[in-house]
């Protein structure tokens, strides 16, 4: 499947407090932490999102705070896939336990706010103008886990195949 | 060939004898966390995965902390949720208002982070248990529901980085000065994936309590893990939690990705500017930048030494009138420890506001949120845009003695110049 959206383009080390504040972490309604999503960042981001626009930044993309709620309110806002030089840990475990698509390669100095890029998540390409560029492939373990819708959807799956709970 | 600490860790728990770096393990997990915040998530997806009841009731540990005692109608929803789901798993390790604790100051005191453990949490900061020789790390909500499902979750085995400090600290120097300083080197990316590993005479002499700041803010250099070796000191603070516990240290022969060797010695305290914990440099570069709030507490410096590094610094002097200090001590053990040993009477009769626990302000929560164009000196965590209030606030971060020192001068400064 190839998704083509327009781009939203932020920078490096984009913590979890510009994703979603602190401060609005005492709902984890989508429609709540939609409205407020990037608000710090770019306080016309919510107002301004389509739903399957793309987000592009830069290094350790999610760092701080353990809030499930950052990649929750992206997915929310619509945003189909998440694209950046690289992801903090627990955003990254977080966006393929929840579900939201996220590649790992730098589009540092291709593209603009505004721009249309695709991108196919099957096998990890995204199309820049005349530019192919390969994320960084998901081992098989997360992939089990991105196949299945996630991580609730794989667990369940494993526990109905019979598997007994830890002593 | 040897293992380190994780490597060890992770291996314990999972059906291999070793393991290596890259390595995918399915591992068994001694204690899950979540808090108010990060719960409610959680038990929404527990009950997605139509799991009966929980692993064990005993290895799950409820802290609501953050937006408590109950800041406004939605927070309090949200702590009745997590207060139902524990009331009705029986849940051991539930605490609420009055008993609770900040998270990373109670697990310890409680001896719920042992040496060899592995622990998650759904807090990025449950990396402080580093400090016991537990490999403790951070999830989201989603891995903490499935893991109150089945007990275990799955882990790849990171790289360690290992960081070895000699040197006599200076005065006014400790845990907190120590990791500003290593992440000013490093940067709030130089571990992402990967375990920090801290050794060495000057961390062999530190307390338990300054390598639990350490700890702690591995996180902000994007560790997964930042790990101790478990010395007597790690065995006597574990025995007063009512825990009879062995050392653990990481093979002689252990293999790291890379091996940093600071002498600390010269070390001046250190002040981390806006808006990143990387941003560190000596106190002195900080002085004269003028301060509207100061915040001495959370999971990082909310410990008893912190608060008696604080008290040192204020008896007998006066908060500055142009600033307003919010003292807030971890635990209820903790308060009632400060209040044995008068300190917060030490704090009141400068002019602080003594707070019961909560992790509140760190994370602009309640208890002491900055106006736009305010600026505060914390001995909290984080120091992103946003962090402690409006977005045009600004936070320095530092250890308790600056930060006391700094709310009686009403500007940056080093201790030694207040005293």
């Amino acid at each position: 499947m190839t998704i083509t959206g327009r781009v939203f383009l932020f920078g490096h080390d984009i913590d979890t407090d510009a994703i979603i504040p602190a401060r609005y972490l005492n709902s984890f309604e989508l429609e709540h932490l939609k409205k407020h999503c990037m608000e710090d960042a770019d306080p016309s981001f919510a107002a301004k999102v389509k739903p399957g626009d793309i987000m592009v930044a830069g290094k350790n993309f999610g760092c701080g705070s353990s809030r499930e709620h950052a990649p929750l309110a992206i997915k929310a806002a619509g945003i189909s896939c998440v694209i950046a030089e690289s992801f903090a840990r627990i955003f990254y475990r977080n966006a393929i336990n929840i579900g939201l698509p996220i590649l790992e390669v730098s589009l540092e100095g291709l593209v603009k706010d505004g721009d249309l890029i695709s991108v196919n998540l099957e096998n990890g390409t995204v199309f820049v103008k005349d530019k192919e560029l390969k994320a960084q492939a998901f081992p098989e373990e997360l992939m089990a886990i991105i196949r299945a819708g996630g991580l609730i959807n794989y667990v369940k799956k494993e526990l109905k195949a019979g598997e007994t709970y830890a002593k | 060939m040897g293992q380190t600490l994780a490597e060890k860790i992770l291996a314990g728990h999972s059906s291999k004898s070793t393991v290596r770096p890259n390595d995918f393990v399915m591992a068994k997990v001694d204690l899950v966390l979540g808090n108010d915040i990060t719960a409610p998530v959680a038990i929404n997806e527990f009950l997605r995965l139509e799991a009966k009841k929980v692993f064990n009731k005993e290895k799950i540990a409820l802290v609501c902390d953050h937006f408590t005692p109950n800041k406004d109608i939605q927070a309090a929803e949200q702590v009745k949720y997590v207060r139902e789901f524990a009331r009705k798993h029986e849940i051991t390790h539930f605490y609420d208002v009055g008993l609770m604790g900040i998270e990373h100051c109670l697990i310890p005191e409680l001896g719920l982070a042992k040496p060899g453990d592995l622990i998650i949490g759904a807090d990025s900061h449950t990396c402080t248990y580093g400090a016991l020789g537990a490999f403790a790390t951070g999830v989201g909500s989603t891995d903490m529901a499935s893991a109150m499902a089945l007990g275990k979750a799955w882990f790849r085995v990171p790289l360690t980085q290992r960081f070895n400090y000699t040197g006599k600290l200076k005065l006014f120097v400790s845990g907190k000065d120590l990791i500003l300083f290593t992440l000013g080197v490093i940067g709030v990316d130089g571990a992402r994936y990967q375990a920090m590993e801290f050794g060495g005479k000057t961390i062999d002499d530190l307390s338990v309590e300054a390598r639990l700041t350490m700890a702690n803010m591995a996180i902000e250099a994007g560790a997964k893990a930042g790990l101790f070796a478990a010395d007597k000191k790690t065995v006597a603070f574990l025995k007063s939690a009512g825990q009879n516990v062995a050392e653990i240290k990481p093979d002689p022969d252990a293999s790291y990705y890379k091996v940093y060797d600071f002498d600390v010695s010269e070390l001046e305290p250190q002040v981390a500017f806006p808006h990143l914990p990387e941003n560190s440099k000596n106190v002195g570069e900080a002085k004269g930048i003028k301060i509207d709030q100061v915040v001495i507490g959370s999971c990082t410096n909310g410990r008893i030494e912190d608060l008696r590094e604080a008290a040192f610094i204020l008896r007998g002097r006066k908060v500055n009138k142009n600033v307003r200090l919010i003292v807030i001590p971890g635990t209820q053990k903790i308060y009632l420890q400060a209040m044995a040993e008068g300190l917060l009477q030490t704090f009141v009769e400068a002019g602080a506001a003594v707070s019961t626990p909560t992790c509140g302000p760190c994370l602009g929560g309640h208890m002491g949120i900055l106006a736009s164009g305010e600026v505060a000196l914390s001995t909290t965590n984080r120091n992103f845009v946003g962090r402690m209030g409006h977005p045009r606030s600004e936070v320095y971060l530092s250890g308790p003695y600056v930060a006391a020192a700094s709310a009686v001068a009403g500007e940056i400064i080093h201790p030694k110049e207040v005293l």
